[in-house]
């Protein structure tokens, strides 16, 4: 297909838009139904719903449910466990909001027909730890998108959106975005009263730990191109937390979970040659984070830090003790439907070596990092706070809107709320939806106002991939080395390695420092001035084309933010070489980011924490 | 490679091909059948294979890390609403393993707009649709006061 070869321009309006419809955009697609009756609710998802974003292949738990029908927990025992174990800053007033209302997500979830497993005793949900729950969840997000679909006036599913729109008329407002039908190539403009971006957080930025074919078993899916942050990056909407990356202990190389085993199954770790070795840390660590280490239940960078510590002394391999366990032929069931309800992969790669955890201990490893907003890590958008409580500081109009206005966030993308997971990602998108519904009605009759100049100007640069291709084909003989353009795996590969060696990857041990991150920021600079000259021989290079741009800018977020906060907040996550330090004097704050599309800058400043003080 | 396709199987329907969250099973041109055209963007979340009507998709291991002669074979059945795996390992063992996948029929699920429509004074509440009836608990929507969050370190 040339530039503008046989290409239909459609045009959709909606009054609520709603980007990525994974768990928290079904959540927010069927939250605006309820409070929009006569709205026209637009769903877009560049796969399809019935099987896209992190739930695509089901989960063996929610690990996000209060209990608060029996007593079990309540919203600020959340709070206080998320701040814990992100070592002090997390947004509380929005993690309480998640919190006092996800247990009715989950009675839903009941209702429509999830399978939640129960205590035999009690007859309460089965408790696979203080938070979660033990679910049948292979048509988890099959049934969350039958909810979604009976509330959109329309899902487009197989699109992929790019940008955000702004209004013409109005400075600062969002007005609705545009993109590209990854099977038609036909262009889309969305016009929209209210935008709520409910994409995904960023697998692929950092260099994974396989590199050949296995590159695609990352621990978060593939598909999760980090859109959740680049579409309101790109219209100057803050971030916050950017620096705060995820590194997993997960099973090896299949990156199957962990929370069961030790939770449910009470299988423990030791080192190579059999032994405990956390305690040996705690006086190393103990004097990076002081009595930060002394919390319960230990923060999850701090296990990180000790496994980390114990394999770089020349002690691994890590091992999962699950021989004991194993013997219990209940237990053993549930150690291997925990992967096949969500992690296959492990499952492939414990048949293929012939490792049966009943006979031998498995190995672990930590993960290379990730970006994202709803698991133990809280980087995102900067956003408003719930009307009732949240302190001035943190609240400018409606919830969870962002500091654009009418663009509105839920799951990966609302930065500060850790710990939230699927159902928690869920119930943000209701949340949202809420506010967006009222923003909307409060709106009356006015319109929002798109530029055609503005969209007709994206259009040439969205499509620019496949020209470029066509014509620089032409230059070579065959085979995948142009002088002309680069292919998107290039791009990708150059990105993953940048962050890798720069910013806190595998193979400096998660090490970086100011020295480090200010050249890869220079790096990165000459990969962003390289995208102009990105090659695509088909759509689907074109989409990879445009989620590796949507990565590139997270992976620029994130490393302004790692330069900017000048300490080791997280040991396990990665290391500022030049501050290895807590420092709660200076930095016990959020960061804040803002970027300038017209000047590619950066500023960043810092935001207050607020807790709860009883 | 992660998923691949028999060829003797496959018809050609493009089930996977809708279903796929990475976009990687195509049609092939020559063929008509589907392929994995990005096996290194593959996750083995096995989509395709619970979406195949044919059985035609199956996945070897990524071959960084696995060694060949293993299977993990798969069969969703929405009818029964259970999904069935079989296990076999390198050298031969097997295990199997039968799970419900949903306790109500496919399509039954209450839409938003057939419940009663909230009454404008709802939107300057907090709670959320269904709420507070769906929390099941007495006492109402849980909520901080604005006096309760402070700046400092705890």
């Amino acid at each position: 297909m040339g530039l503008f070869g046989g290409r239909k321009t459609v045009f959709v309006d909606a009054d609520i838009l709603v980007i990525g419809g994974g768990m928290a955009g079904c959540g927010a697609t069927y939250e605006s139904r309820y409070w929009g009756r006569d709205l026209k609710i637009v769903c877009v998802e560049k796969a399809n719903i019935e099987r896209s974003g992190a739930v695509a292949q089901g989960l063996y738990a929610i690990n996000c449910y209060m209990g608060m029908q029996w007593g079990e927990n309540q919203p600020e025992d959340h709070v206080r466990y998320a701040r814990n174990d992100l070592m002090g800053l997390v947004r509380e007033d929005l993690g309480y909001d998640i919190a006092r209302h996800v247990d009715s997500s989950v009675h839903k979830f009941e209702e429509w027909g999830l399978p939640i497993m129960k205590d035999p005793k009690t007859g309460r949900y089965l408790r696979e730890g203080k938070w979660q729950i033990m679910i049948h969840g292979e048509s988890y997000k099959p049934i969350v998108a039958e909810a979604a679909r009976k509330a959109a006036s329309e899902v487009c599913n197989r699109i992929m959106v790019s940008h955000l729109l702004m209004d013409k008329t109005k400075a600062n407002r969002v007005a609705g975005a545009v993109g590209f039908n990854v099977r038609t190539g036909d262009f889309h403009v969305f016009r929209a009263k209210a935008v709520i971006v409910s994409a995904g957080g960023a697998s692929h930025i950092f260099q994974p730990r396989a590199v050949g074919e296995g590159m695609g078993r990352t621990w978060y899916a593939p598909w999760s191109s980090g859109s959740a942050y680049a579409l309101p990056i790109q219209v100057g909407a803050k971030m916050t937390q950017m620096e705060n990356r995820i590194v997993l202990t997960r099973f090896k190389d299949g990156y199957g979970p962990v929370g069961a085993y030790f939770l449910h199954l009470k299988t423990y770790t030791q080192n190579g040659y059999g032994e405990e070795y956390e305690s040996k840390w705690y006086d190393d660590t103990r004097a990076l984070v002081g009595d930060y280490i002394d919390r319960h239940p230990v923060p999850t960078c701090l296990r990180n830090h000790a496994l980390i510590k114990e394999v770089a002394a020349g002690r691994g391999p890590i091992r999962m003790v699950t021989k004991e366990a194993f013997q219990d032929p209940h237990k053993e069931t549930v150690g291997w439907e925990n992967f096949l309800g969500m992690t296959i992969g492990q499952a492939v790669v414990w048949a293929s070596q012939n490792i049966d955890p009943k006979h031998i201990n498995p190995e672990l490893t930590t993960s290379e990092p990730y970006v994202m907003g709803s698991h133990a890590t809280c980087s995102g958008a900067w956003a408003s706070g719930p009307e009732d409580y949240a302190p001035a500081e943190y609240q400018w109009g409606y919830n969870r809107m962002m500091t654009v206005d009418g663009l509105f966030g839920a799951g990966d993308t609302i930065g500060g709320t850790a710990h939230k997971f699927s159902s928690g990602s869920f119930t943000e998108g209701r949340i949202a939806a809420k506010a967006a519904v009222k923003y909307v009605n409060d709106m009356g009759k006015a319109q929002p106002q798109v530029s055609e100049q503005e969209y007709r100007d994206l259009e040439k640069v969205i499509y620019q991939p496949l020209e470029n291709y066509r014509v620089g084909r032409n230059e070579i003989v065959a085979g995948t080395v142009s002088p002309s353009y680069l292919l998107p795996l290039h791009g990708l590969q150059r990105l993953e390695k940048i962050m890798d060696e720069y910013v806190g990857g595998t193979s400096t041990n998660y090490m970086t420092n100011g020295v480090l991150l200010n050249r890869g920021l220079e790096l990165l600079a000459m990969l962003k001035e390289d995208m102009d000259r990105m090659g695509a021989e088909d759509l689907h290079q074109l989409q990879r084309t445009w989620e590796l741009h949507h990565r590139i800018l997270a992976s620029e977020s994130v490393t302004h933010h790692t330069l900017f906060r000048e300490e080791t907040r997280w040991p396990g996550y990665y290391y500022r070489g030049d501050h290895m330090k807590l420092d709660d004097e200076k930095w016990h704050c959020f960061t804040l980011s803002r970027y300038d599309r017209n000047t590619g800058k950066w500023a960043m400043e810092k935001a207050p924490v607020y807790h709860i003080i009883d | 490679m992660p998923t691949f396709v028999y060829m003797t199987r496959c018809d050609g329907c493009g089930h996977c091909v809708d279903i796929c969250p990475s976009d990687i099973m195509h049609i092939d041109k020559t063929t008509r059948r589907a392929y994995n055209i990005e096996p290194n963007m593959c996750w083995e979340c096995y989509s395709c294979v619970k979406a195949c009507p044919q059985n035609a998709i199956d996945v070897r291991g990524y071959a960084d890390f696995a060694p060949l002669g293993h299977s993990v074979r798969v069969l969703r059945e929405e009818a029964k609403a259970t999904i069935s795996w079989r296990l076999r390992f390198r050298d031969g063992r097997e295990k199997n393993f039968v799970s419900p996948i949903r306790t109500t029929p496919w399509g039954s699920i209450k839409g938003p707009a057939e419940y009663a429509a909230p009454a404008p004074e709802d939107f300057a509440k907090q709670e959320l649709a269904h709420e507070p009836e769906a929390l099941n608990i007495s006492g109402g929507l849980p909520a901080l006061r604005r006096d309760q969050l402070k700046v400092g370190v705890v």
